[in-house]
């Protein structure tokens, strides 16, 4: 069965539209990626960008920030919003007939937010609390901090900030920081559900077609390095993150790594879980990822494991994350082809999870590459690509955290 | 479009009910058993969640490899979960995989429940407890449950303890399932792109002759809550965190509705009057509320995270603005915000077939009924002020049970 393709356009200010359509569902979302991330801020103001992002949502256009809400409440709009290194972002999924209007409430915030100075303090303080909230979470603790290694100061950074950053952070940052990045030059918005194309692609118009481009940011490289930093903390568990180098998204080798990481770590029958946990019962939660950005990418472990057990998993883990190159079962590969076709195909049952698949696509390639070119990349992978890219590009540089009662050996 | 509904009950007692949708991409199947903490005696602490753990680890057919290797065939989300009542073993795969997912899920509900296993299962639990005492609030939840059911087994901990654990055997654990895998207690929901004729010849043929057992009564929860204000130790920690536990209605009300829209304006996570006072201002990270429904017992829980100078102040604050709503009750915009805002989360949750399993599973097996996305949508809409208002002055949001957590490092 073919997929829809994705329908496109970009105005002149440069603002990137995407459209998806999924007629037979009841539902609309879309995703809005600003050129707005935490990379983009100064060392002695870490957190700008996420302050940002939380003041112009306090009042915009002719709502103030409780009027935002009860429209959005009203509107059905499941929202959400986050920072990461590149972006500052919104989503929202709803009742397919709230999406032009959602459009409207989010141009509002966009382009017309009040910035309101009397609620600087109060934006201020909740940042702070996310932060120290954060500190309680051990495992997002450790792998920020895996993160910040592999990718170096700049592109690892947290987007909570720092409490230096945030304390210091006044109105004049935060109104420069707005008019110097929420701008359509590298922006994009992607719809997808049950809408129609020409609708949208008028109303977006002429929301913000008027909207004026600002000179883009240079790009930054990867500045990682390889290490070990045990992080010393009374918990039960030792948690503990290994990361190291891959290929990038767009790179001709992403799927052989990308399937090497799943016969690793995608699925009950997937390597780690079978023999860190299943086999030997060290530890509840073992997983492996890949992580890809424009600028390249990284493999990233996490295992929770008692304390007495850590150095075991840790030991165990590596070896298996070495083993790849020594050979892939057909069965394996398999298994994850069938995986990965079916959760394109589940896929079609959400708008949001498009909306967001679609705009990440296009950020990282420039281009929207459909379900069905997807598949049959997939389809072509043979075990052999698994274990030739395993060899030219093994584990090594490796990045080590372990958050817990002890340091480990690693090697 | 009207979705069509079928039901089969089997010889021996297991139900199967299904919510077909032809065109739907998916099909989503889950067995629901009636095993939980709240049917576990003093010395099975643990025993029905770990017992989920073993149903994945092989039957007379297959080893605990094929169950996950044949999951992961299927190319489909299958994981399972227990609670305070019931365990759910679920998956969700294309519709051309039924037979060999319901074949796979059949033959699982029949564990072989190997020794061996059951050794090197117990470390991955232990391993488990030990992740949840190591995350926010630390406890605090499972602490709040104990000392609010004081002693009925609804409020003991759903994982156990380490010590529960850790002497728990394999031969007290074939005895609880014979006693709870009873196919009367079991109910098969489908969802989605089903073929149901063949889902009932199949499961004929696969489970007609799972026996049945005398059924020990259920022990009726307490009627009142515990009086309980606790401190609670926890490892060096950043914020301090509050749960406090009250009455709401349990799942055989119809008040249920009500007092769900009366929470959500109080402390809906978004929106709420809660996240007004607290959260935009700064005051605390998580100040909310919600409630948990059991078959005879509805709790209320307030939860409150923030930095440890600031807890008095801001239980105060929800002390007054909980005053303020029961005296005077919800807001005209304000009620009608809260049904917009729900029913939307209801119709979009609905668009895949899992979450239409989990719906009509629950609602068949905890009341006996099926409800279309119509009938849960009319529950909400149908709503009034004077019913917020009765609902309200029957659960005024009072707290029997408090927990509130304290750092061993900041106690220094």
């Amino acid at each position: 069965m073919p997929y829809e393709t994705t329908l496109h356009h970009t105005f002149d200010n440069g603002l990137v539209l995407l459209g998806e359509k999924m007629p037979w569902l009841r539902s609309a979302a879309f995703a809005f990626m600003l050129p707005a991330g935490c990379r983009f801020e100064s060392p002695d103001r870490l957190g700008l960008a996420g302050f940002v992002n939380e003041m112009i949502q306090r009042g915009a256009g002719n709502y103030s920030s409780r009027d935002l809400v009860a429209v959005q409440d009203n509107l059905g709009l499941d929202r959400s919003s986050s920072i990461s290194t590149a972006h500052g972002s919104f989503g929202g999924s709803m009742p397919a007939e709230s999406l032009l209007p959602a459009l409207s409430l989010y141009a509002d915030i966009v382009l017309r937010p009040h910035l309101p100075g009397d609620q600087i303090d109060d934006a201020r303080q909740m940042c702070l609390q996310e932060l120290a909230a954060a500190e309680d979470d051990l495992p997002q603790t450790l792998m920020n901090r895996l993160k910040q290694m592999h990718f170096g100061e700049v592109l690892g950074r947290n987007s909570l900030g720092d409490e230096a950053g945030l304390m210091a952070i006044d109105a004049d940052d935060l109104r420069g920081f707005y008019q110097q990045h929420y701008q359509p030059r590298g922006a994009m918005l992607s719809v997808a559900g049950n809408f129609e194309w020409d609708e949208v692609r008028a109303h977006v118009e002429s929301l913000f077609g008027n909207w004026k481009p600002t000179d883009p940011m240079p790009e930054l490289a990867i500045d990682g390095r390889s290490g070990y930093e045990p992080i010393e903390h009374p918990s039960q568990q030792t948690h503990l993150g290994i990361a190291f180098p891959a290929v990038s998204y767009g790179d001709p080798d992403y799927y052989p790594m990308r399937a090497s990481v799943g016969v690793l770590s995608d699925g009950m029958s997937s390597r780690l879980f079978t023999r860190v946990r299943e086999e030997r019962g060290l530890c509840y939660t073992i997983s492996a990822g890949c992580h890809s950005t424009r600028e390249g990418g990284g493999v990233f472990c996490y295992a929770g494991t008692t304390a007495e057990r850590a150095q075991e998993t840790l030991d165990v883990t590596l070896q298996e994350l070495q083993a790849i190159a020594d050979g892939v079962e057909e069965g394996e590969l398999e298994r994850l082809k069938v995986r990965i076709q079916s959760s394109l195909i589940m896929e079609q049952e959400s708008s949001a999870s498009r909306a967001s698949a679609i705009v990440s696509d296009w950020y990282l390639l420039g281009r929207v590459q459909s379900r069905d070119e997807l598949q049959q990349k997939i389809d072509a992978l043979t075990t052999a690509d698994l274990v030739d890219y395993w060899k030219r590009n093994p584990p090594r540089d490796l990045r080590i955290v372990t958050v817990g009662p002890e340091p480990l050996q690693v090697p | 479009m009207t979705l069509e509904f079928k039901q089969h009950t089997l010889a021996n007692g297991l139900q199967i009910v299904a919510e077909l949708n032809p065109s739907g991409y998916t099909a989503a199947f889950g067995f629901f058993v009636r095993s939980g903490a709240r049917d576990e005696g003093p010395e099975e602490r643990g025993l029905s969640h770990f017992l989920e753990h073993m149903v994945f680890k092989g039957t007379a057919r297959r080893t605990a490899a094929d169950v996950n290797r044949e999951l992961d065939e299927l190319g489909g989300q299958a994981n399972a979960y227990t609670s305070e009542e019931q365990t759910v073993y679920y998956t969700t795969v294309l519709p051309k995989y039924q037979d060999r997912a319901i074949d796979l899920l059949c033959d699982i509900m029949r564990p072989a429940l190997r020794d061996d296993d059951f050794q090197t299962e117990r470390q991955v639990i232990l391993e488990e407890i030990a992740k949840y005492d190591d995350q926010p609030p630390f406890g605090a939840f499972e602490t709040s449950m104990e000392l609010y059911f004081a002693g009925h087994p609804l409020g003991s901990r759903v994982l156990g303890t380490p010590e529960s654990i850790g002497e728990m055997t394999s031969t007290a654990m074939r005895k609880y399932f014979e006693r709870r895998y009873d196919p009367k207690n079991m109910v098969l929901s489908a969802a989605g792109c089903v073929d149901f004729d063949a889902l009932v010849s199949q499961v004929e043929s696969l489970a007609s002759q799972w026996p049945t057992a005398a059924m020990p009564a259920m022990v009726p929860a307490p009627t009142s809550g515990g009086q309980a204000k606790i401190e609670l130790e926890v490892p060096d920690s950043s914020q301090t965190y509050v749960i406090r536990v009250g009455a709401a209605p349990p799942n055989s009300s119809t008040d249920r509705f009500a007092m769900r829209m009366l929470v959500s304006m109080m402390g809906e996570e978004g929106g709420s009057r809660l996240f007004w006072d607290l959260i935009d201002t700064g005051r605390a990270d998580v100040a909310t509320m919600w409630t948990q429904e059991f078959q005879d017992a509805g709790l209320l829980f307030t939860y409150l995270s923030c930095a440890p100078e600031d807890v008095d102040a801001n239980l105060a604050l929800i002390d007054g603005a909980i005053e303020v709503f029961v005296k005077n009750g919800p807001a005209e915009d304000e009620i009608e915000q809260a049904k917009n805002r729900m029913c939307a989360g209801l119709i979009l949750s609905s668009e895949r077939p899992s979450n239409r399993m989990f719906s009509i599973g629950n609602a068949w097996q905890i009341r006996g009924v099926y409800e279309t996305l119509d009938d849960q949508l009319k529950k909400y809409r149908s709503v009034d002020a004077d019913d917020l208002q009765r609902v309200l002055a029957a659960y005024p949001m009072h707290y029997t049970t408090e927990v509130r957590t304290v750092s061993k490092a900041s106690a220094e």
